[in-house]
């Protein structure tokens, strides 16, 4: 028989958090620090919104580019938070979850042999996606001197005359970065200067624990190069409702609703009118779920400065992201052995590019109780490991 | 704004150690402990109790919530006949409501019959008292903002990117 794959799909890795998962799954008493989505139910009263959907019989398709009103109010929303506007009708299409905008996005800009800037370490999908769109990723390796943060310097060097895009992936995961107005300023000359688009995945713009998120989208010129990509997953604890959206220009979004319209149709109806709830009420929800994200960010940070464990002090999403170079084992090795001799399952740096080596991922999407309990055992086994 | 911060947290966990508080505040350990006290003298604080199911114990006991109408004598409003009664130590809480009745009692006993003869003979003998309607308390499902059902396990997937 032929070969029933491609070329294409056969040359993408599987993600490299299956290994950790199948082990963690099995174990009866695991403390896993490992999830990448918010311990939070979602409020009750966007669930009840969702319900009475249903109840109301909203089972529909909705258009292509999503409900109207949600579209308003995602309008109203980036009005009032970030101070950009977009036209409801041109320039915002709702997505399921953000990872759908992140592919469409690509796959609506990228020729066969167009370079993609995407820099590590950062979430999984960019560099698949854009390889299935045809393009061709370019790694801009971050640095923890910098705090994980990308320099003009860095971004200038890793440009070519085949360079298209930029994933700008701020709040960070799974180093918990984020990119300030000075950083998104230095940046956005170098952008300017050398006319490149950007993806900027901002799915963790509510958790920024510096004063407010900056878009770059704020700054000028910036808004009609940016695909900006949002949604309600970290802000509202909505994961499993696979709600996003993407605004971009006209121009930008109307080639991306051609794909969506193809091979989405529309995204899911109930978690549409979910979210038109979401926006319009739920402020004060993503502001306590910030308090005690931060309370836990905190914690944890203080809780590895008695431990001795180096880190550098994230800002953003619900991430922690040590450096164990100290134990000379590998991130995968540590990860390895910690969830078999101590029962606690974190993430490898090297899940999130080849430059996460030397580090752990940890989330603290958990409650106070389970982090102490994670960190008891975690100060155990670095004592282990110390001698 | 600390101030805030060390209520919103001690309400939910009043055992929450205080140099953690501190440290999840963002704040000195000296603040938060003078914040606290500040409270405490300025009756803000006014206690750091535990949320009992009593049910799951083997104690024997019963809640019921009374109405109770009340005349008012001149001068003195509501405060005296509310006196006389939270002076009960098996009155739990007195609260003046607006609406068609006066005070909501809480009352805790072993039994529906000691409950009963507190409103018969303490409660509707008092002078100002006109009458009363005695409500027990079959179950309860949330006290205090806590939900009394066993908290479901964490459904999430052990490792998500």
């Amino acid at each position: 028989m032929r070969d029933p794959l491609s070329k294409t799909i056969k040359g993408i890795k599987p993600s490299g958090i299956r290994k950790f998962f199948d082990i963690a799954s099995e174990m009866k008493d695991v403390i896993s620090l490992g999830v990448g989505e918010p311990d939070f139910d979602t409020p009750w009263h966007i669930r009840d919104e969702g319900i009475y959907s249903l109840e109301r019989g909203r089972t529909f398709y909705t258009s292509n580019t999503g409900l109207k009103e949600l579209r308003t109010e995602i309008n109203n929303y980036l009005t009032r938070r970030i101070g950009v506007s977009y036209d409801p009708d041109k320039e915002i299409m709702v997505t399921v979850g953000g990872s759908e905008g992140i592919d469409i996005a690509m796959r609506a800009m990228l020729d066969p042999g167009d370079e993609v800037l995407i820099p590590q370490p950062s979430y999984v999908s960019y560099e698949p996606c854009c390889v299935l769109a045809g393009g061709k990723p370019v790694i801009i390796n971050l640095k923890e001197e910098n705090e994980f943060r990308l320099t003009a310097a860095e971004l200038e060097e890793a440009i070519t005359d085949k360079t298209k895009l930029l994933v700008l992936p701020f709040p960070n995961n799974p180093t918990g970065a984020i990119m300030e107005r000075s950083d998104l300023e230095a940046i956005a000359a170098v952008i300017e200067k050398h006319d490149l688009y950007v993806i900027s995945d901002e799915i963790y713009s509510e958790l920024s624990y510096k004063g407010d998120h900056v878009s770059i989208t704020q700054l000028p010129g910036m808004r009609e190069r940016t695909v900006l990509i949002n949604g309600f997953s970290k802000a509202y604890a909505m994961t499993g409702w696979r709600l996003g959206y993407a605004c971009a220009s006209e121009i930008i979004l109307k080639q991306m609703l051609k794909i969506h319209q193809f091979a989405i149709m529309c995204a899911p109806t109930t978690s549409q009118y979910a979210a038109v709830e979401a926006l319009k009420n739920g402020d004060e929800d993503v502001a306590q779920m910030r308090d005690a994200y931060n309370q836990r960010r905190r914690f944890l940070m203080e809780r590895f400065k008695e431990m001795g464990l180096q880190c550098f002090e994230p800002y953003g999403a619900f991430y922690v992201f040590p450096c164990i170079k100290e134990f000379g084992l590998s991130s995968d090795d540590f990860a390895m052995r910690f969830v078999k001799e101590e029962h606690v399952a974190v993430v490898p740096g090297t899940a999130f590019g080849d430059c996460g080596e030397g580090y752990l991922r940890i989330s603290y999407a958990y409650s106070i109780e389970a982090l102490k309990a994670a960190l008891e055992r975690m100060e155990k086994f670095l004592k282990k490991l110390r001698g | 704004m600390l101030r805030e911060e060390i209520l919103k947290n001690i309400e939910r966990d009043s055992r929450v150690d205080v140099h953690e508080l501190a440290v999840r505040l963002g704040a000195a350990d000296a603040e938060v402990i003078n914040a606290m006290k500040e409270m405490e003298d300025e009756g803000i604080i006014c206690g750091y109790h535990t949320m009992i199911d009593w049910e799951k114990t083997s104690m024997e006991s019963v809640t019921a919530l009374i109405e109770v109408r009340c005349t008012l004598q001149r001068g003195q409003g509501f405060d005296r006949i509310a006196e006389r009664i939270y002076m009960y130590p098996e009155v739990k809480s007195v609260y003046l409501i607006s609406g068609g009745y006066d005070l909501r009692v809480t009352l805790e006993g072993k039994s529906i019959k000691e409950v009963s003869s507190f409103v018969s003979d303490k409660l509707s003998t008092l002078e100002n008292v006109l009458s009363t309607a005695t409500h027990f308390i079959l179950k309860k499902y949330k006290d205090h903002g806590t939900i009394m059902a066993k908290k479901s396990p964490d459904e999430r997937q052990v490792i998500t990117p």
